[in-house]
């Protein structure tokens, strides 16, 4: 049904789970796609794995330089950059009391000052264009909070906030920017729980699973297509009705 | 009318899409011409564009109006 052919896509994270799937869904439907992350292995084997139409472009989103020159990059192997996904996040999980400054501002750069930075820089061309698709993708955790996760959380809202704005600024331009908030979904990052944690969170998700990062990849991969142009600021709930929002 | 002025002046016509006779001296882009915000910053990416310059930001915010934006370009390139 999407047809993103001639569309060039920009994915940071993409040597993640979530990330490599979007990626993946993406290309699926005809896009040229920018895999963007810090380890480049992954990112080599993807790009292998989808054959034409795929770029490794390794950037640490800790180093702004490297962000700002990132989408410049992008342009220069792709042509363009039609679609935005911001999916590179990390987590410094701590309790609040104990939480250091390091810890905040590295997820606080990270997780949304390089989106900030990332959107900033395509949107010259996404208004030229009079096109654009920017999926920034959230968590749950940004609604709904989560112990030892304030500084993650306090981004992830944050990005809801970002998105919403920038949709008002650039939606009579045919650019939408849109949010995907997950929640639990099997990846290296929630592998890091240990089984206990996992099976209390289990009891919390009606569906009684965890989410597969394919079924993250089609909202995006939705929010991406032409189809969804009417749909602006907004954040796609993907959790199995763990928080009904 | 000086060439600066005259590629000025398409470039407001085609990007506002108003009549060639109110892009005046004087006429302010947001003001009289209908602009918001995101145009004027447009207007900007496409005079340096056609002029090969770059507009910095405190620059660009004191380009308010036709004339402004002739003179600074004229000055610029």
């Amino acid at each position: 049904m999407f047809d993103l052919s001639g569309k060039n896509a920009l994915v940071t994270g993409a040597s993640g789970g979530i990330g490599g799937e979007i990626a993946k869904a993406l290309h699926a439907a005809g896009a040229t796609v920018g895999l963007s992350g810090t380890r480049v292995e992954p990112l080599e084997a993807l790009a292998a794995e989808l054959g034409e139409r795929a770029h490794v472009l390794p950037c640490n989103l800790g180093d702004a330089e490297a962000v700002e020159a990132l989408p410049k990059q992008a342009v220069e192997a792709m042509g363009s950059v039609d679609i935005l996904v911001n999916n590179a996040g990390i987590t410094r999980d701590n309790l609040f009391m104990r939480m250091s400054d390091e810890e905040w501002a590295q997820v606080l750069d990270i997780n949304l000052t390089s989106t900030f930075r990332l959107c900033r820089g395509v949107l010259r061309g996404m208004m030229k264009a009079r096109w654009g698709r920017i999926v920034n993708i959230s968590s749950i955790v940004g609604a709904t909070g989560n112990p030892g996760q304030g500084n993650y959380a306090a981004a992830k809202a944050g990005m809801v906030g970002m998105s919403k704005s920038l949709a008002y600024e650039v939606a009579a331009r045919g650019i939408t920017v849109n949010a995907i908030a997950p929640g639990f979904i099997a990846t290296a990052m929630t592998d890091k729980l240990n089984d206990k944690q996992k099976e209390a969170i289990l009891t919390q998700i009606p569906a009684g699973r965890m989410g597969n990062p394919e079924e993250i990849a089609a909202a995006a991969l939705y929010l991406a297509s032409n189809e969804a142009g009417y749909v602006t600021g907004t954040t796609i709930h993907v959790n199995g009705g763990m928080a009904m929002l | 009318m000086s060439d600066v002025a005259e590629r000025v002046k398409k470039i407001v016509v085609e990007h506002l899409g108003v009549e060639e006779d109110k892009v005046t001296e004087n006429a302010s882009f947001i003001d009289d011409l209908g602009a918001d915000s995101l145009d004027t910053v447009e207007l900007v990416m496409a005079f340096e564009e056609e002029f090969g310059i770059e507009i910095p930001d405190d620059a660009a915010e004191t380009i308010q109006t036709f004339g402004d934006a002739v003179k600074f370009i004229s000055e610029a390139s």
